[in-house]
C-alpha cells in the first residue's frame, strides 16, 4: 500500500507540474499576445490609469488629463476644441487614438525608454506612473490666424520656419471637437465617430498631411524648374519654343496656357518668364527636356515618395514613373498623376527659402518630464539638400517676381518682400479646381514659409484661382508671423 | 524526558494526566506560531487591498482579520485538548489559503460596491466560522477514526442521498446551468460538497474489506490479470453515479472528482493499475458519448479547444469568461498588478469559480506559484499521514481526503488555465462558497484526527 501511496503522490506532483507549466505559459510567454487582443479591456483601463502627459502650445495646455470619478481615472480634455484637432488628434476609449496622441503615445503615457527609471520608481513607490508632456513648436496666434484666414473654406494651411523646420501652424478645415471623441460614454464616442465619418466634408481627415492627396497644378512647376536649373539641363538664359497651343505627342489632345495665348511676346521663352506667367506649354517642354528620371530624382530629394513623420505620419506624395511623353508633359505642370500633400509643397518651398537646405519639419519642440525638466529638447535637423544655394537663390528671385509683378500679386505685403507661387489645379472636366499658394517672407531673410490649399475651387467652381482665393489666406498667415 | 516516560507503565491515572500537561506541546506551539504568521500575511493582504483599491484603510478589515484569527484560534485550542499530536502545518496552511481568499473576495466587494450583508467577504467570514465550528465538532466527537469504518454503508447511503437531493423538486435549484444546489430558505447549499466526504469514507471502508477479492483473483489475459466480472460491480455502480451527476446535474467537475477519487482508492487498496485502465476507459467513453448528446459538455469542449474563436467567445455559455480570465492572468504577468490595483471584477464569477484568475492578476505568477506550493505542502502532509497510517482504513481515508483536495485544485486551476475544459468546481478554501468551505474544513478536521492518531501510536501511546 505504501508503494501505491508514493505513486499516487508522484501522480499528484505530475498534475501540479502541468499547473505550474500552464500558468507560466500564460503569465510569461503569452502575455504580449493576450495584452494586444482587442477584447482585452484591461490594456485600455491601464493606459488610462496613468496620468497622461499634456500637449502644450507656448505655456498653455491644449490637451490634458484631468481626474475623473469613473473606472478610467482620468478624462482627456482639449482646450482648443477644433482649433488644434488636426495636430493633437484624439484619445478615445473605443475609437483608438490619432494624431499626436498616437504618434507620441509612448511619451505621453510614460512608456518611452527615456522614462524607464520613472516607471521603475512608480512601481516601487506604488504611485501611478505619469506621462511626459509634449511642447509643440506651434504658435498660438499664428495657428488662430491660419484658422481664421481659412474661414469656411475646405482646405489646409501650414506655416513652417524654413531655417529650423519648426511648424508654426497646421490647420485643416473643417475640423471637429476631439472632446466629443474622448467621451467616456462609449456609445456617445462611437456615434460621434460615425457622424464625423458620414459627414460630407470628412472633418476627421487631416488635409495638411494625411488624407487624399491633391493635384498640385502650377506649384509643382517649382520642382520642375529646380530640377531643370540644378541638374544643368537648362540655365537662366536658355529657352524653349513658345507656341500658343501644343498637341501632345502620340495624342490628339491640345494643351494651352491659362492665358489662352503665347507665354509673353517672344518666339522662345525662358524658365523665369514661364514661371512668372505660370505658363503650361513651356513647362511641358522643359519637363520633356529634363526627363522623367531627373525630375523624379529631384522630387524624391524634396521628400516625394517618403513617409514624413512630423511625428504624425504624412501620406507620401506621388511623382508617377514610367510615363510616356504626353504624360510627362502633363505632369510637368502638376497635372496627370502627380499628387501631393500641402506639407510636401511647404517642404519644397522651405528648401528654396533656406538656400537649398531642407530642414526636417516637426511639430514637437520638447518632451518634458512630469516635473517639467526637459527629457528631449528641440534640435533642428536637416532632411536633405535637394538643390544648390545658387539654384535656390535663382528660384527665390523668380518667386519674388511672381508676387511683385506676376500671377501671385495678392500675396503682397506692404513693406515686406514676399516670394510665392500660385497653383490652380484641374480635377477633370467640370470639377472645381484645387487652389494653391506657397511662399515665404521676408524673401531676403525668410521667417516663415506658408502653404495654403483650398479644395472645391474655394466655392467658386472653375472661376477661382490660386491668386484670388489662396494667396490672401497665405498673406494673412505671413502677416501674423511677421507681427510677432 | 525519557525518565518520566519509562515510569509510565506503573503510574496512576492522575499521574498520567499530570504528565500529559507537562510534556512540552512543541507541535501545538509550532502550529500557533505558524498561524500567527498566516494571520499577519492575511492582515497585510487585506490592508493592501484597501490601500490599492480605495487609497485608504477601512475599519471592516479589522473585523475580517480578527474574525478569522479568533475562529482559527478556537480550532487550535480545541486541538490542544483533543488532538495534541496532530500535524502542525495543516491548520496554518488552510488559515492562509482561507485568509487570502477572504482578502480577494473583499477586494472584489470593493470593485462591485458590495457592503454590509451584501458583502461576499462578510458572508465568507460567517461561513468560515460555521465551517470551523463543524470542524471542531468533528475533531471533538470523532476521537477514534476506526469508528467511522463501521458505518461505511451509512456513508454510502448519505453520499448518494446528498447527491440526489438537488434533483428533488421544489428544493433543488439550478444555478449557472448546473443543478447542484438545494434551497434551504435563507441560504442555498451544495450537498454534493459534503457528499464527497461521505463517499470517501464509504470507499475507504468498503475497499478495506473488499481489497483481497478485488486484487487476488481474475484471469490473466494479454499479460495482465483482469478482474472478475462480479468484482466489476462496485466500479460499475460508481460509474453510473458519476454519469448520473454528469447528465442530470450537468456537472462535469463533480462527476470527474467522484470517479477519480474512487479509481485512486481502488488502486491504492488493490495495488493494481488495471483499475485505471478499466475505469479511465469507462469514464472516457461516457464523457465522449455525453459530449455528443449533451450540448453543455460539447460547448465546454469547444470553448476549451478554440477559446479565441469570436463565435465561441460571444456565444452564450461560450469562452467569454475563460478568455477574460486569461486576460486577467496576462495582465498580472510575473509579479502581478498588486492587490487592489488590477481589474479582476471584469471576469464573471471572479470571487468563486475564477478566484485563481483574480489572484493571478493581482499577485502575478509569483503569487500563483506560492498558492500552488501551499496546496502541495498541504497535500504532502496529507499523503504523509496516509503513508505513516496506523491501519489500512486510516491510510485509505487519508489518501482519499487528500486526493479530493488535490484533484479539485487540478480540475479548477487546470480549467481556468486551459489544461482541461472548464468545469464548475470551486478552489478549495480560496473560493467564495459556504458548502465548499464546510466540506473542506471537515476534511481538515479528519486529517488532523488521523495525524494525531498516527503520532500517538508511534510514540507508543497505543497498541498497534
Amino acid at each position: 500500500m505504501i508503494k501505491e501511496l508514493r505513486r499516487v503522490s508522484l501522480g499528484i506532483l505530475v498534475l501540479f507540474s502541468t499547473l505550474f507549466a500552464s500558468t507560466t505559459v500564460i503569465q510569461v510567454f503569452q502575455v504580449d499576445n493576450l495584452r494586444v487582443d482587442p477584447r482585452n479591456v484591461r490594456t485600455l483601463y491601464d493606459s488610462y490609469s496613468a496620468e497622461r502627459g499634456a500637449i502644450i502650445v507656448g505655456t498653455t495646455s491644449i490637451a490634458e488629463s484631468v481626474p475623473s470619478d469613473d473606472i478610467y481615472t482620468f478624462q482627456r480634455t482639449y482646450a482648443g476644441g477644433g482649433l488644434y484637432a488636426p495636430v493633437t488628434g484624439y484619445y478615445s476609449i473605443n475609437q483608438g487614438l490619432t494624431g499626436l496622441e498616437s504618434a507620441m503615445n509612448d511619451q505621453l503615457s510614460g512608456q518611452s525608454n527615456s522614462q524607464f527609471f520613472d516607471q521603475v520608481l512608480a512601481l516601487v513607490t506604488g504611485t501611478n506612473p505619469r506621462g511626459a508632456s509634449v511642447r509643440l513648436t506651434l504658435n498660438a496666434s499664428v495657428q488662430q490666424a491660419a484658422r481664421d484666414a481659412l474661414g469656411d473654406q475646405i482646405g489646409a494651411a501650414i506655416a513652417i520656419n524654413p531655417k529650423t523646420g519648426q511648424i508654426l501652424a497646421l490647420v485643416s478645415t473643417p475640423s471637429y471637437d476631439p472632446n466629443d471623441m474622448a467621451s467616456h460614454d462609449a456609445d456617445k464616442a462611437a456615434s460621434t465617430y460615425k457622424s464625423l465619418l458620414d459627414s460630407s466634408n470628412s472633418p476627421l481627415e487631416n488635409r495638411a498631411i494625411a488624407s487624399t492627396l491633391y493635384h498640385p497644378g502650377s506649384v509643382f512647376k517649382l520642382v520642375v524648374a529646380a530640377a531643370a536649373l540644378d541638374s544643368g539641363a537648362m540655365n537662366t538664359t536658355s529657352s524653349v519654343p513658345n507656341p500658343s497651343s501644343l498637341v501632345l505627342p502620340q495624342s490628339t489632345s491640345t494643351i494651352r496656357n491659362s492665358s489662352g495665348g503665347k507665354c509673353g511676346k517672344g518666339d522662345t521663352v525662358t524658365i523665369a518668364e514661364a514661371l512668372l506667367r505660370s505658363c503650361n506649354i513651356p513647362f511641358a517642354e522643359i519637363g520633356q527636356l529634363v526627363g522623367e528620371k531627373t525630375i523624379q530624382d529631384y522630387a524624391e530629394r524634396f521628400g516625394f515618395g517618403a513617409t514624413i513623420e512630423i511625428p504624425m505620419p504624412a501620406t507620401p506624395s506621388v511623382y508617377p514613373t514610367g510615363m510616356d511623353d504626353a504624360q510627362l508633359m502633363l505632369s510637368s505642370f502638376g497635372q496627370f498623376d502627380v499628387r501631393v500633400s500641402p506639407l510636401q509643397i511647404a517642404m519644397v518651398t522651405s528648401a528654396i527659402a533656406n538656400g537649398g537646405k531642407l530642414m526636417k519639419p516637426t511639430v514637437v519642440d520638447s518632451v518634458l518630464a512630469p516635473d517639467l525638466t526637459p527629457l528631449t529638447t528641440f534640435e533642428a535637423s536637416e532632411y536633405s539638400t535637394p538643390i544648390s544655394t545658387d539654384t535656390a537663390s535663382t528660384l527665390v528671385q523668380m518667386m519674388i517676381n511672381n508676387v511683385q509683378s506676376g500671377v501671385a500679386s495678392n500675396a503682397k505685403i506692404r513693406g515686406v518682400t514676399v516670394a510665392g507661387k500660385t497653383g490652380t489645379a484641374e480635377n477633370g472636366d467640370g470639377n472645381p479646381y484645387t487652389l494653391w499658394f506657397t511662399g515665404f517672407a521676408p524673401a531676403e531673410d525668410p521667417q516663415v514659409v506658408v502653404t495654403v490649399m483650398v479644395e472645391n475651387g474655394g466655392g467658386l467652381g472653375q472661376s477661382g484661382t490660386g491668386n484670388s482665393v489662396a494667396a490672401p489666406i497665405a498673406r494673412a498667415i505671413m502677416e501674423a508671423v511677421l507681427a510677432q | 524526558m525519557s525518565a518520566p516516560l519509562s515510569s509510565l507503565e506503573s503510574s496512576t491515572i492522575t499521574e498520567q494526566l499530570l504528565l500529559r500537561l507537562k510534556i512540552p506541546t512543541k507541535l501545538r506551539n509550532l502550529e500557533a506560531t505558524l498561524i500567527l504568521f498566516a494571520m499577519i500575511i492575511t492582515s497585510f493582504a487585506l490592508a493592501l487591498v484597501d490601500l490599492g483599491a480605495t487609497g485608504h484603510l477601512n475599519v471592516s478589515i479589522i473585523g475580517l482579520s480578527l474574525g478569522l484569527g479568533a475562529i482559527v484560534l478556537a480550532m487550535h485550542v480545541a486541538q490542544r485538548f483533543v488532538a495534541r499530536d496532530a500535524d502542525p502545518l495543516i491548520l496554518p496552511i488552510v488559515t492562509l489559503l482561507n485568509g487570502l481568499g477572504i482578502a480577494m473576495i473583499h477586494r472584489l466587494d470593493i470593485a462591485n460596491g458590495l457592503t454590509g450583508w451584501q458583502s461576499q467577504a462578510t458572508r465568507q467570514m460567517v461561513w468560515t466560522a460555521i465551517a470551523t465550528i463543524v470542524a471542531i465538532a468533528v475533531i471533538v466527537t470523532v476521537r477514534n477514526h476506526r469508528i467511522l469504518q463501521r458505518y461505511r454503508y451509512v456513508w454510502m447511503a448519505t453520499g448518494i442521498a446528498l447527491l440526489i437531493l438537488p434533483l428533488v423538486p421544489f428544493i433543488g435549484v439550478t444555478i449557472n446551468g448546473a443543478r447542484l444546489w438545494v434551497n434551504l430558505g435563507i441560504v442555498s447549499f451544495q450537498p454534493g460538497e459534503i457528499g464527497k466526504i461521505a463517499l470517501a469514507l464509504f470507499f475507504a471502508g468498503y475497499l478495506v474489506t473488499a481489497r483481497d477479492s478485488l486484487s487476488m483473483v481474475g484471469k490473466k489475459f494479454l499479460g495482465v490479470r483482469w478482474p472478475q466480472v462480479k468484482d466489476l460491480g462496485p466500479i460499475f455502480v460508481v460509474w453510473l453515479v458519476a454519469m448520473m451527476v454528469l447528465i442530470f446535474q450537468r456537472d462535469m467537475g463533480t462527476s470527474l472528482l467522484y470517479f477519480g477519487l474512487f479509481l485512486v482508492l481502488m488502486y491504492v487498496a488493490t495495488g493494481r493499475a488495471i483499475w485505471f485502465v478499466v475505469g479511465g476507459g469507462l469514464f472516457g467513453t461516457g464523457a465522449l458519448v455525453a459530449s455528443r448528446f449533451l450540448t453543455y459538455v460539447e460547448g465546454r469542449f469547444a470553448a476549451w479547444l478554440d477559446s479565441f474563436n469570436p463565435t465561441i467567445y460571444e456565444s452564450i455559455g461560450g469562452s467569454y469568461q475563460l478568455v477574460q480570465g486569461l486576460f486577467g492572468f496576462a495582465s498580472g504577468g510575473v509579479i502581478g498588478t498588486g492587490l487592489g490595483a488590477g481589474h479582476p471584477s471584469i471576469v464573471p464569477l471572479a470571487e468563486s469559480d475564477y478566484i485563481v484568475a483574480s489572484l493571478g492578476e493581482e499577485l502575478g505568477l509569483v503569487g500563483i506559484f506560492a498558492i500552488l506550493c501551499l496546496y502541495l505542502l498541504f497535500i504532502s502532509r496529507g499523503m504523509r499521514i496516509g503513508i505513516n497510517g496506523a491501519d489500512d482504513f486510516g491510510r485509505l481515508l487519508a489518501v482519499g481526503l487528500t486526493f479530493v483536495i488535490a484533484l479539485q485544485v487540478f480540475i479548477v486551476i487546470g480549467g481556468v488555465t486551459r489544461v482541461i475544459p472548464v468545469t464548475g468546481l470551486t478552489t478549495p478554501f480560496l473560493a467564495a462558497g459556504g458548502s465548499s468551505l464546510v466540506a473542506n474544513w471537515i476534511i481538515v478536521a479528519l486529517l488532523l484526527r488521523l495525524s494525531d492518531t498516527v503520532r500517538q501510536q508511534r510514540d507508543g501511546g497505543d497498541v498497534r
